[in-house]
């Protein structure tokens, strides 16, 4: 832990080194109408991300470990609901999933600002790597739903406005995997995923607030609105454990995948480079090339 | 803990959940080790970067 607090510490001061740097070259009037937003987003680049990941990243898997286990064992022991009986333990799966499609979203959104005011990096390979994890939350949160409906409601599915708006939501994260494996050069690939994303955002609304604007089947929010959460303590507190857990598993499934991404372009970089050497060895060893 | 008559959908959300999620750790933790094998591969093959640091390491 204490090295873990040294690592943090170092990686400010070299962040405060570079603003300064920033500055001295603002002052001798080599600035431009960036500089200040983009101190703050010097603060991320690949090799300081994966030096501190390597760092970063037991630390996380051990704290998402212990609290989703907490979690379970919290919702394994909490009570039967009066009216859906045990069933009500599918809501500490489904609801934390169901709150991460929508959150896994937004973080894109957020990245998607990155890519487009700033062409970071590191907001490309965030956006990238958020979609297949955030298409995982939105496919157990259906699967789990559709579980719960069938005792509760009758049926698996119903097109209302809040199963249908989530499903549109699935269908674009499989969309943006498809947009990125489908554009070979990365830079225009987060350029158009980024575009799409934003535009994507619209559904996050649609379906926050469907169980409120339209007639649905699906019951109207408990936890997440104005007056506070509707839900007891005892199920409220497991619910809240298990939504931790799910989000700590997030970010450290996110930095890992991230992590992956940033060697995956190391890889590609360093493919292009002996492509570079062999073409130029081949140009050199051909006799047209060399002199008569 | 009895789960009543519905105990199939309430134990068949959870592995659900668990499957999915263990297949995400299993596919990073792959994914992980192709790349630091293909870098190996690419720098036994003589290729370093521009800084000359190993692209395996931070």
């Amino acid at each position: 832990m204490g090295g873990l607090l040294e690592l943090l510490l170092q990686h400010c001061l070299e962040s405060a080194t570079a603003i300064k740097e920033r500055e001295a070259a603002k002052v001798r009037g080599s600035s431009d109408r960036y500089w200040k937003a983009m101190t703050l987003i010097d603060l991320v680049n690949p090799t300081r991300f994966l030096s501190l990941t390597a760092r970063l990243l037991p630390f996380l898997a051990a704290a998402t470990t212990i609290i989703l286990l907490v979690g379970l064992y919290l919702s394994a022991a909490a009570p039967d609901d009066y009216q859906q009986g045990a069933t009500v333990k599918i809501m500490f799966i489904h609801v934390p999933n169901a709150w991460l499609s929508m959150f896994v979203w937004a973080v894109m959104t957020t990245t998607a600002l990155g890519t487009l005011v700033w062409r970071h990096p590191v907001a490309d390979v965030a956006a990238k790597t958020a979609a297949p994890i955030g298409a995982s939350f939105t496919l157990v949160a259906l699967v789990t739903g559709s579980l719960w409906g069938r005792p509760m409601w009758g049926t698996y599915w119903e097109w209302d406005a809040r199963l249908t708006s989530v499903l549109i939501l699935l269908l674009m994260y499989l969309g943006l995997m498809a947009l990125w494996r489908a554009v070979e050069d990365p830079s225009r690939a987060a350029r158009a995923a980024a575009v799409l994303t934003l535009v994507g955002a619209i559904n996050l609304p649609i379906i926050k607030f469907s169980v409120d604007w339209w007639n649905t089947l699906h019951q109207p929010a408990s936890v997440l609105r104005m007056g506070g959460p509707t839900l007891d303590r005892t199920f409220l507190i497991p619910l809240l454990v298990m939504a931790s857990g799910f989000t700590l598993l997030f970010v450290t499934l996110h930095v890992a995948a991230m992590r992956n991404e940033i060697l995956r372009r190391r890889v590609r970089a360093l493919q292009m480079m002996q492509a570079r050497a062999s073409s130029n060895d081949v140009r050199a060893a051909s006799p047209a090339s060399q002199p008569a | 803990m009895s789960l009543g008559p519905y105990a199939s959908f309430i134990v068949t959300s959870y592995i659900a959940a668990a499957l999915v999620v263990a297949l995400l750790v299993a596919w990073i933790a792959i994914d992980y080790c192709n790349q630091k094998r293909r870098l190996r591969e690419i720098e036994d093959s003589g290729v370093v970067r521009r800084s000359g640091r190993s692209a395996t390491e931070p």
